[in-house]
């Protein structure tokens, strides 16, 4: 013991004599490049200078955003194009309190995303200090777990945990307050020490007997159908999914933010289920005899109607989050684990299905239902989704905001690949796509990134048009201009008598003339005849753009499942009545 | 209330044992859980394990059993919980400790001496004009207790809230 401690104390002295000590804020930043951080989006703000202070000694490189939350919606984009978690640093008070959003968006989604923020002086927490707000509490339901930061010392500890827990199992985003004595002060603790998380663990085992059991499930079911979630993608296992649809002959559906998990174009796939899903997929989610939900949490926007939700077929269900299973749906037979490592199992034990007839059914609800648009009334929002998604073979990372357009861009942008689809899916946040955009650029240089965004979304966090500028940003905005928050104004006119309150968006800017402002170009799109000539051009401009198309005004999304019915209600184009 | 409500309500109540880390925060936490699912916690009892890093929750909280199932799913996978689970009468011994303040009247103390004596209840603290009862025993004990000792005055009474321990080897 005696040793020990001499040993320690040796080395203790060492780095005193050696090296100034680290102060809280050169130690965050020390510790995130452990993490291997190669950008912090983010906002100063007084108490928040410490970090800051440190940033500029690191490579780590800091984009300052216009606007907290745009900052968090681009930590969260960079998370979803890369697979890695995005790293917020914000200031107290207001700075965090606009996190909020951002990081709401993030829980939703399981999205991996480190929030910092700063914090008044320990001493004077709890006393209503200048821009003192309560991020840990307000954060409280809102995230996988936070941390408010009492000791300096306890800076990398912290940090280490905070990485751990937001990047596995079931990823999630983590708060760390950091009141601006624990970042001024110094601080001496090791940069890698041990983690303390006694009641965090995450199950990387599978359990063979366990999907023996499972798999048995699958024998003799003549209406097999794949339902897969996000999880899939987030646990990169499309590779395991196609091999078991493929060894299963099942049809496969995904959720709309399980695009990517299982390739859209494959001959298996069926596309997206649910409100706004296929007619194809939500037909076979009402004949199919057994349904397998891997990585998907059944979702309202899925089952509409809980009660009437496959009724007669077994439901099986993987998750690798617990208190999933049996949350929505009853499961028939259910496995925890990652969707990779489980799946590459159960490969191993279901067997051939004779599901020839199954797939002549789906087949044709395929060819009698399929997905259409009509260029009658003028330029339409899908036909400009279709036409980017031919002119980009369907290789771009598509970032999609929230409403009509995201629901069309599911339909029509067809996604093959992981990591190439962002949206706002379980919260539906307004304001995501563009600045998602933005921070899926940071992460993937190379690829080309469309955020696709309506009028209403993209003027809630526009002002990162200056992120992109200042940043050269080669993100390409693709806006629908409908003058309408389309979205709602088709709830109102379908199920309000066309009582339209609160969805008129006059007033709108010269968008083309608002990204030039910030020395952005800009393209309108008025026409059909010219669309596609013009789009192509602006996806070939070396820079950022803004494609500015208005389109109709009064155009709906179908199929719709109306809100907490099944999908015997769907409906494949407006009632009658309406049209 | 009839005794009919009396019976549905009773049944839904139940009684959540959890290992926490001592950390600062973690009984909001789980409070958040409970509350978010229209649960109302009754009683709530948290103090430090013989191990300090953690501590023991026992929540008593009212609501429909489905609901049970996912409040304690979702306060296990809390980062700070190391583990959650509901116990019945069956499987752990329930315990709970009431003080209650009844008024001191000499005529009545014959009775009251019975009654202490029949639910193991002991008199801790008194002066002329009151006195102090400590009892240990059943939620139903404590039940009892009160309602036959109401006749006497009671003053206030105060409840622990209740603490379970799983019977056999098995940890709570």
């Amino acid at each position: 013991m005696g040793v020990i401690m001499n040993a320690k104390q040796k080395q203790r002295s060492k780095v005193l004599t050696k090296k100034q000590p680290l102060k809280g804020g050169q130690a965050v930043v020390k510790c995130l490049e452990k993490q291997g951080v190669e950008y912090i989006f983010g906002y100063i703000g007084g108490v928040a200078i410490p970090i800051f202070d440190a940033l500029l000694e690191s490579k780590i490189k800091l984009i300052m955003s216009r606007h907290e939350q745009g900052a968090t919606h681009m930590a969260d984009g960079y998370a979803r194009a890369t697979g890695k978690p995005g790293v917020v640093l914000v200031t107290s008070g207001p700075g965090a309190a606009n996190t909020v959003t951002g990081i709401t968006t993030a829980y939703m989604d399981s999205v991996p995303v480190i929030v910092l923020t700063g914090q008044a002086n320990t001493s004077v927490l709890g006393k209503d200090a200048f821009q003192e707000a309560d991020i840990f509490g307000i954060t409280m339901p809102i995230v996988k777990h936070n941390y408010l930061v009492k000791r300096s010392e306890d800076i990398p500890r912290i940090i280490k945990e905070a990485f751990h827990v937001s990047s596995t199992g079931r990823p999630g985003p983590v708060l760390i307050d950091l009141p601006v004595n624990t970042t001024a002060g110094v601080c001496e603790a090791p940069l890698d020490p041990d983690v303390d998380l006694p009641g965090y663990t995450v199950s990387d085992k599978v359990n063979k007997s366990q999907i023996k059991e499972f798999a048995r499930h699958f024998k003799g079911s003549q209406k097999p159908l794949l339902l897969v979630g996000h999880g899939v993608v987030i646990s990169k296992a499309q590779k395991e999914i196609k091999a078991l649809a493929e060894k299963l002959n099942a049809p496969v559906v995904n959720t709309l933010l399980g695009k990517g998990g299982f390739p859209e174009t494959h001959p298996l796939s069926l596309a997206m289920l649910g409100m706004h899903g296929t007619a194809y997929a939500n037909k076979a989610l009402i004949n199919c005899d057994l349904i397998c939900s891997i990585g998907s949490r059944w979702d309202d926007r899925i089952n509409g109607n809980n009660e009437e939700f496959c009724i007669g077929a077994k439901k099986l269900h993987i998750d690798i989050d617990p208190a999933e299973i049996g949350k929505i749906v009853k499961p028939d037979a259910s496995l925890v684990g990652d969707a990779k490592a489980v799946v590459a199992e159960l490969i191993k034990y279901v067997p051939k299905l004779d599901t020839e007839n199954w797939l002549k059914e789906v087949n044709f609800y395929k060819k009698e239902y399929p997905l259409s648009y009509s260029l009658e009334k003028g330029l339409t929002p899908q036909f400009l989704i279709d036409e980017l998604y031919k002119i980009t073979k369907g290789k771009a990372i598509i970032a999609t905001d929230v409403g009509q357009h995201q629901m069309w861009s599911a339909q029509f942008y067809k996604c093959d690949y992981p990591d190439h689809w962002l949206s706002s899916g379980g919260l539906g946040t307004m304001g995501y796509g563009f600045p998602a955009a933005i921070g899926a650029q940071f992460g993937k240089k190379r690829n080309l990134v469309v955020a696709i965004v309506g009028d209403g979304g993209f003027q809630m966090t526009m002002s990162e048009l200056a992120t992109v500028s200042i940043n050269k940003i080669p993100v390409k905005i693709l806006l629908l201009d409908n003058n309408y928050l389309g979205m709602v104004r088709q709830w109102q006119d379908l199920f309000f008598d066309k009582r339209y309150s609160g969805v008129d968006l006059k007033g709108n800017p010269d968008f083309v003339k608002v990204a030039e402002a910030y020395g952005i170009k800009g393209i309108q799109i008025n026409s059909i005849k010219d669309a596609s000539k013009k789009l192509k051009k602006a996806l070939e401009h070396k820079g950022p753009v803004l494609i500015h198309a208005e389109t109709i005004k009064e155009e709906n999304v179908f199929p719709m499942v109306p809100a907490g019915k099944s999908v015997h209600h769907m409906f494949l184009e407006a009632p009658r009545s309406q049209a | 209330m009839n005794a009919n409500t009396e019976q549905k309500i009773k049944k839904n109540i139940h009684t959540v044992s959890l290992l926490v880390a001592n950390k600062p925060g973690v009984l909001v936490r789980i409070a958040l859980v409970f509350a978010r699912r229209g649960y109302n916690i009754d009683a709530l009892v948290v103090s430090p394990t013989f191990d300090p890093r953690f501590s023991r929750m026992t929540i008593t909280a009212q609501g429909d059993g489905s609901t049970l199932d996912q409040i304690i799913k979702q306060t296990a996978k809390l980062v700070d919980v190391l583990h959650s689970g509901e116990h019945n009468e069956d499987d752990a011994i329930h315990r709970e400790l009431a003080l209650v303040k009844i008024k001191n009247i000499p005529a009545n103390r014959r009775f009251i001496t019975q009654l202490l004596k029949r639910y193991k209840a002991t008199v801790v603290n008194e002066d002329d004009k009151i006195l102090i009862i400590e009892q240990s025993g059943t939620t139903k004990d404590l039940d009892e207790l009160e309602k036959n000792i109401k006749k006497y005055g009671v003053i206030e009474m105060v409840r622990s809230g209740k603490l379970v321990m799983t019977k056999g080897r098995e940890e709570t």
